[in-house]
């Protein structure tokens, strides 16, 4: 009952900046998100009235504990997820309306994800795994040129099986870039990997932000790898507790963990 | 082991279905033969059913004792057999019969069991005892009347009582396709009354004997032809020729055939799935398994664990089979009963057969259960606990071909699919081909039947009604058979029976003379071509000739076995393919001209005006030239209601086992893919690909290995009708073989059906996989 009450007023403050920041257009809008999972008779608060804005081109990081919420979060945003309550908006449309249809739909045209394990399919080459989305994808760029930004010139031609666990990350930001979306989400993407291979793949994710002007949300348990984001956001028990600028952005390089 | 089962439940009883089915066959078909072998061994037993039949035109009853003391020889009974055209009231149509004489003192060779009412008193003439399944279609209890018109005389009978006979278990009228209970009947008639009817007192024309149980049946031909020569015997011959015997024969070589060829394609399908499955199981539980071996469980614990599973698909897989042989048993003896008139059932529900069944099934399973467990067991504790290794995909010629061909990426997983696990694949190959191949093969012998059907009613008998004169007639009959009622058209044609001799090879037949121009009867071969007579010489099917080793060109010593009885040579002028041929053809012209007669008569064809049956038949009742009539219409329409009653079930039952098959195999492959890729496939999901196209990767590979196994099941269909074939022919009978485009195309399309239901099933689990799960980790 005290969640549902504090969910109205985030809503109310959360058209309130809305209005105050014209000037920044919103990629994604929640309002309020809530998501409880239910185990059996056992009850999950995940979320409990989450209010957040991502803006265009920019990258935010999403720190927390872990069983903060942040991949729960991370979910609903890309459309694989539904609140149990609140609202969900990227640009104009409600994702939370959405049908499965209309979720895959916008999976597919805008939506970009890296995963912690990196999600390739085994039996297509780097390139073939590449092509598997710029097939279906409406404004693509070649695999190649994919490959490439993604730090990955050569080795096109090769099994995941064949590669190390950063070239494969590698694999995947290239796959989740191809189609050239609005937004890439990555949920860990170092998570798997050394700080050196790791500080590569956050280079290459550093890269297309810069050069494409994805918007990109970045979840990390790693607190170094928030000074490369133009914004901090922090999850506790399913509530933002921190969300601010970034004032002296660095680049990945410089990072070191 | 009980968590095992719950999560593939529904795998193992598709599994257990498959293997079922193989022991439901072998059961079911070896205890219907089994039942039907003892019945008949019983009934042939206890009513001395003869062991050689001979017919001639007349005999003194002498001959009887004189065939007693041939060596090998038993025991011998003459009799007095002829066939009458009966008035019956329930028909309009008059019915034909078969008379036969019983000895004063009962028969002693193939003694009619009575069935209701007792025997014909022997001082009563008029009294005669029927078949029972021909009383019970008329109702003619015992002391009802009917009409008959014996050796040209109306005579009226009263039934005293009803019998089977050992030689009537399957009753047919001479010439006949089908048995007709309400046509055809059998009268026995007391020996004085029979002869005083035909003119034979003191006389016989038909002799049956027992042998001795060391006797040479052949020797005991030869010798007692030689004695009834004198009196125009027509040529003995042992059971194999004899009507009732030979087609229940055929029909128990059938069920044979049946459970030696159908139950090992279902065993062997069932055991690559049983490997497949339990395969799948291991590799699931590698870390659990590499965990208890490490905590010291040894190795046949482990092994046993997972075969204790494959011994539950093999119980049940028993005990379906078993349930449903018997039923299905059960329902092909009621079946055969409508056939097979037997007077009691020896049940013999094959304990061989349960035993054996048990043991193949249990062997299947074991097989098929070791091989999976083997690999697992042999892996050191350490290294079973990792996760597997990911699979390696290599780059063949094949890869590389299909690399060139530019193929969207979900149309390359597939491949690469097939092309990683080819052992996987080829079984899904080998058991979708095998139910494409079973369903071929059990729906030629529709076409089989239906070809004979054809090609005898369409092409080779067109006439509707065929009267077989009590005497041969000069050509003149057939115009006078136009002022017989509603006749629009007559055709004569002669047929006489013979012994065909060639050297020491000699075959018992008939002899056709085609008159010209016959438009109604014609000789047809088995491409359907109409056959026209040379103007000499003889016309011989190619399984004739071959008995006879004899070809075109050389002459053939044809012995006419009913007056005239003449003996001619006549060169054999062609051999034509026609698997069903027993009989010599002749034009009319050629065989008269070697008789030195004027043409001939003795069966005359004709199309009528169907409104005006009811006085055709009555004018054919009274007509004393008509010895018998066959109703072509009649017999077509019988044989087709019984041919669509009893295939339609057979059709049902065969589709039911062969699409099994398809579903065991391919729900269960499915379901190892879905299980294997369940994380890649949600990754597509998650990658923007809607439901279809990801299920595609999945539907679309099982769909596309059916449509490769279909042709390969064609091939394999056509093999195993093949084997059908071979081992359903006798040397009287060859059963025609052409497969219809039909038969394919409905065996392809009945188990394509079925493996696109089965992905479907697996499909909609896929539906169901939960997205965010499938990308929290790596198994
Ligand atoms: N499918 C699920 N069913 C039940 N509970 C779940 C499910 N997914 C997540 N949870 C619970 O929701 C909470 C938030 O999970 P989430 O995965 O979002 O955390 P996280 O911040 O991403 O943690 P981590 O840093 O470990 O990845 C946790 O308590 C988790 O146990
Ligand atoms: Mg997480």
């Amino acid at each position: 009952m005290a969640d549902d009450a504090a969910c109205w007023k985030a809503d109310g403050n959360m058209t309130a900046i809305a209005e105050k920041a014209p000037e920044k257009a919103a990629v994604f809008r929640a309002e309020g998100v809530t998501r409880v999972y239910r185990t059996g008779a056992v009850e999950v608060r995940a979320l409990r009235g989450v209010d957040l804005a991502l803006y265009e081109h920019e990258m935010v990081v999403l720190l927390g504990a872990s069983g903060s919420g942040k991949s729960t979060l991370l979910n609903i945003l890309g459309g694989l997820d539904l609140p149990t309550d609140g609202k969900v908006f990227f640009r104009e449309r409600e994702l939370t309306k959405a049908s499965d249809a209309q979720l895959t739909a916008f999976r597919r045209d805008h939506v970009g994800f890296v995963f912690q394990f990196y999600n390739l399919v085994p039996s297509l080459t780097a390139r073939e795994n590449v092509a598997l989305v710029t097939e279906i994808a409406r404004n693509p760029m070649r695999p190649e040129e994919a490959l490439e930004r993604a730090g990955l010139p050569d080795r096109m031609d090769h099994f995941p099986a064949e590669l190390s666990g950063g070239e494969q990350q590698r694999v995947a930001i290239a796959r989740a870039i191809a189609k050239r979306p609005d937004v890439l989400l990555c949920d860990e993407p170092t998570g798997a990997l050394d700080s050196k291979t790791g500080i590569r793949v956050l280079e290459a994710l550093y890269e297309v932000n810069r050069d494409l002007g994805t918007a990109t949300v970045l979840i990390t348990h790693n607190a170094e790898i928030q000074r490369i984001g133009h914004r901090v956001v922090v999850l506790a028990d399913g509530r933002v507790t921190r969300d601010e600028e970034n004032p002296s952005r660095v680049l990945p390089s410089e990072v070191s963990w | 082991m009980l968590r095992d089962l719950r999560r593939i439940w529904a795998q193992t009883l598709a599994i257990a279905l498959v293997l079922g089915c193989g022991i439901m066959v072998l059961v079911g078909a070896q205890s219907t033969q089994r039942t039907l072998v003892q019945t008949q061994a019983a009934y042939y037993e206890r009513h001395r059913f003869a062991d050689v039949f001979v017919s001639m035109t007349r005999a003194p009853v002498a001959v009887v004792e004189a065939a007693a003391q041939i060596d090998g020889v038993a025991q011998a009974e003459g009799r007095i057999g002829f066939s009458a055209v009966l008035d019956i009231d329930s028909m309009t149509e008059p019915a034909t019969a078969q008379v036969l004489s019983l000895p004063p003192n009962g028969a002693t060779l193939n003694t009619p069991l009575l069935r209701a009412g007792r025997l014909p008193e022997p001082d009563r003439p008029h009294e005669v005892a029927i078949n029972e399944p021909f009383g019970e279609a008329h109702g003619l209890v015992p002391g009802s009347r009917f009409r008959g018109v014996l050796n040209g005389q109306l005579r009226e009978m009263e039934v005293t009582g009803w019998v089977l006979s050992p030689e009537f278990i399957y009753t047919m009228a001479p010439g006949a396709l089908m048995p007709d209970d309400r046509r055809f009947g059998l009268i026995w008639m007391n020996e004085a009354a029979a002869a005083a009817a035909m003119d034979m007192a003191g006389a016989i024309n038909q002799l049956s004997l027992r042998l001795t149980r060391d006797a040479d049946e052949r020797a005991v031909i030869v010798a007692l032809d030689g004695l009834l020569d004198p009196y125009g015997g027509t040529g003995a011959h042992g059971r194999e020729r004899q009507v009732s015997h030979s087609f229940l024969d055929g029909e128990l070589q059938q069920l044979g055939a049946m459970a030696a060829f159908m139950p090992p394609i279902f065993l062997i399908v069932a055991a690559f799935l049983v490997n497949m499955v339990l395969g799948r199981l291991i590799a699931l539980e590698r870390t659990q398994i590499g965990l208890l071996k490490a905590v010291g469980y040894g190795r046949v614990e482990i092994a046993g664990h997972y075969l204790k599973l494959a011994l539950l698909i093999g119980f049940l897989g028993i005990v379906l089979g078993w349930g449903f042989g018997w039923w299905i048993a059960e329902a092909m003896i009621a079946l055969y009963g409508d056939f097979f008139r037997f007077p009691f059932i020896i049940r013999d529900l094959s304990f061989g057969a349960l035993v054996i069944s048990a043991v193949l099934g249990m062997a299947t399973v074991l097989l098929g259960g070791l091989r999976a467990v083997w690999g697992s067991l042999k892996l050191p504790p350490a290294e079973a606990m990792q996760p597997p290794a990911p699979p390696s995909f290599g780059r063949g010629g094949l890869d590389r071909m299909l690399t060139g061909l530019r193929l969207r990426q979900t149309t390359m997983m597939i491949f690469r699919s097939i092309i990683r696990w080819p052992a996987r694949a080829a079984i899904t190959l080998f058991g979708v081909s095998a139910s494409v191949g079973v369903l071929v093969m059990s729906y030629f012998m529709f076409d089989a039947v239906e070809r004979l059907a054809d090609s005898v009613f369409e092409q080779a008998n067109r006439q509707q009604i065929t009267l077989v004169l009590a005497q041969a007639q000069n050509e003149s009959a057939v115009r006078d058979a136009y002022s017989l009622p509603g006749v629009r058209m007559a055709e004569g044609a002669y047929t006489m029976p013979v012994r065909l001799v060639n050297g020491h090879r000699e075959r018992l037949s008939a002899l056709q003379g085609h008159y010209e121009g016959a438009e109604l009867a014609r000789l047809v071969d088995d491409a359907g071509t109409v056959v026209a007579l040379p103007g000499e010489g003889l016309v011989l099917p190619d399984m004739l000739a071959r008995a006879l080793g004899i070809s075109a060109g050389e002459m053939l010593r044809v012995e006419m076995l009913a007056p005239p009885r003449e003996v001619l040579e006549l060169p054999v002028a062609a051999i034509i393919h026609q698997g069903l041929g027993q009989e010599a053809h002749i034009a009319a012209p050629a065989l008269f001209a070697a008789m030195r007669t004027a043409p001939q008569v003795n069966m005359i064809h004709l199309m009528v005006e169907t409104d005006r049956m009811e006085a055709l038949n009555n004018a054919i009742k009274e007509t004393p030239a008509v010895a018998s009539l066959a109703d072509w219409g009649e017999v077509r329409r019988q044989f087709d209601e019984t041919l669509s009653e009893n295939l339609l079930t057979m059709v049902g039952i065969y589709t039911l086992i062969g699409v099994l098959i398809a579903i065991g195999v391919v729900y269960n492959a499915a379901r190892i893919q879905l299980s294997e890729r369940s994380y890649e496939l949600a990754s597509l999901r998650v990658l923007g690909f809607s439901r279809g196209e990801v299920s595609f990767v999945l539907v679309g590979e099982m769909m596309l290995l059916t449509l490769v196994a279909v042709p390969v099941g064609w091939v394999l269909g056509y093999f195993l009708a093949v084997g059908l074939v071979g081992a359903m022919s006798t040397d009287t009978i060859q059963i025609p073989f052409h497969i219809t485009k039909r038969t394919f195309a409905l065996a392809a399309l009945a188990v394509f059906l079925a493996a696109l239901g089965s992905v479907m099933m697996v499909r909609r689990r896929l539906d169901r996989v939960d997205l965010a799960m499938a990308l929290k980790a790596r198994e």
